[in-house]
């Protein structure tokens, strides 16, 4: 006869493959200095999503960055290598191009990473996307991560502009990674959600 | 002690929707000329329900050879798909034959406070019946009424002249007003076939 220890392993979640299982949520009160993950990223899942909505900034031009740990949140700061490039154009017609970005790539820095960058902060304007990270738990594996958003850069007293921002590289240790923390390049988030999640 | 027979009887399976991503919608095109996702119609929800929705197009077939494949929004429920955007656009592409391979920005493909369509993807063939293009769309928030609402996609194509073309498209729609319909569609002619899913992802 089966036992109740029994029974529970019998359940079959096969056919959820693919679903997006929430785990964490964070929402800007308006004055937010960082946005941090400490609990949910492990072996449980191979693919972690995190979602961007609307995240708009304190200063002029500042966009949002990452930092991984490995210490569960105690310190931040590996090793990390990325891409980063952009298509642009203004609002006034203006600047139609594709460009590669060095000012927001990284080689083997331990500060924090770009990621969707140069939001406006007009009242009206914020940024979205969404981040991608692949198997943080491994300790074979450096941990790969892309990142793709949409936001609307300053133009400074002149037009706004659309971007696109590509990202990707790989947080270089093979040491697990089990906290991350978003923030702006200066200022605090005023606005906007983040919720990770696991890819069942 | 529970007894196997209550335990089974006790025991709820997982919901359908157990995950954060929720089919809402599937749109089968045939002949169509456009395929149009109306918050309130045909069991479409386009609002606060969902943070973040997801489309994805699946083997968009033309009827004429070489037209853009578009979409568009709508803040009055699909009265109007006219929301003023500004966005970007660049594609990469190979030819069969093994030339051309280029990544550039494409400035036909993008808007500047334009109110007509997005372009999506440009040229698609239809010289051979297995020509289309899949691809999707992510659109942010569209039921808030403080931001613009923001967009972006890929997509494949097969190109009239018988190349991979690989596109990117993103930007926002400049209103403030909820964005409450989508609309897919080629510039010429109609959608033979196709799919088209819209997801909701909570």
């Amino acid at each position: 006869m089966a036992t109740y220890s029994a029974i529970k392993y019998n359940v079959d979640y096969g056919g959820f493959a693919g679903a997006l299982i929430p785990i964490a949520t964070f929402t800007s009160d308006g004055s937010d200095s960082n946005a941090t993950f400490t609990s949910g990223i492990d072996s449980t899942y191979d693919e972690y999503l995190f979602i961007f909505n609307n995240i708009h900034p304190q200063t002029d031009n500042r966009g949002l960055r990452f930092i991984a740990s490995v210490n569960g949140g105690s310190s931040y700061g590996v090793e990390t290598t990325s891409t980063a490039f952009q298509a642009s154009h203004g609002e006034g017609d203006a600047g139609g191009a594709l460009a590669y970005n060095t000012e927001h790539d990284a080689a083997e820095s331990t500060s924090a990473i770009s990621l969707i960058s140069e939001q406006a902060n007009d009242n009206d304007l914020a940024l979205s996307g969404y981040m991608r990270l692949y198997n943080p738990a491994s300790t074979t594996f450096v941990k790969h991560f892309m990142c793709v958003g949409t936001h609307s850069g300053s133009g400074g007293g002149g037009a706004d502009a659309a971007v696109h921002r590509y990202i990707g590289g790989y947080i270089n240790t093979t040491s697990a990674v089990n906290a991350i923390k978003f923030d702006m390049q200066s200022g605090e988030i005023q606005g906007g959600t983040i919720q990770m999640f696991g890819v069942h | 002690m529970a007894t196997y027979s209550s335990i089974a009887h006790n025991f709820t399976p997982p919901a359908a929707n157990i995950g954060a991503m929720t089919l809402i919608k599937t749109l089968t095109a045939s002949s169509s000329g456009t395929i149009s996702f109306v918050d309130g119609s045909s069991s479409v929800v386009l609002d606060d329900t969902y943070k973040t929705y997801l489309f994805k197009f699946i083997n968009c077939h033309p009827s004429d050879n070489g037209p853009n494949f578009n979409v568009n929004f709508s803040i009055d429920t699909g009265s109007n798909y006219n929301v003023t955007k500004t966005s970007t656009f660049f594609h990469s592409r190979h030819d069969e034959d093994g030339s051309d391979g280029q990544v550039v920005y494409d400035t036909g493909g993008d808007l500047a406070q334009g109110t007509g369509n997005q372009y999506i993807s440009r040229g698609i063939g239809n010289g051979s019946a297995e020509d289309c293009v899949s691809g999707e769309l992510w659109l942010f928030n569209p039921a808030n009424t403080t931001f613009a609402t923001n967009f972006m996609g890929t997509s494949n194509s097969v190109e009239l002249n018988a190349s991979s073309q690989e596109t990117y498209f993103a930007g926002y729609c400049n209103s403030t007003s909820a964005v409450d319909a989508v609309r897919f569609a080629f510039n010429a002619g109609n959608i033979d076939a196709g799919t088209f899913k819209m997801y909701g992802i909570a």
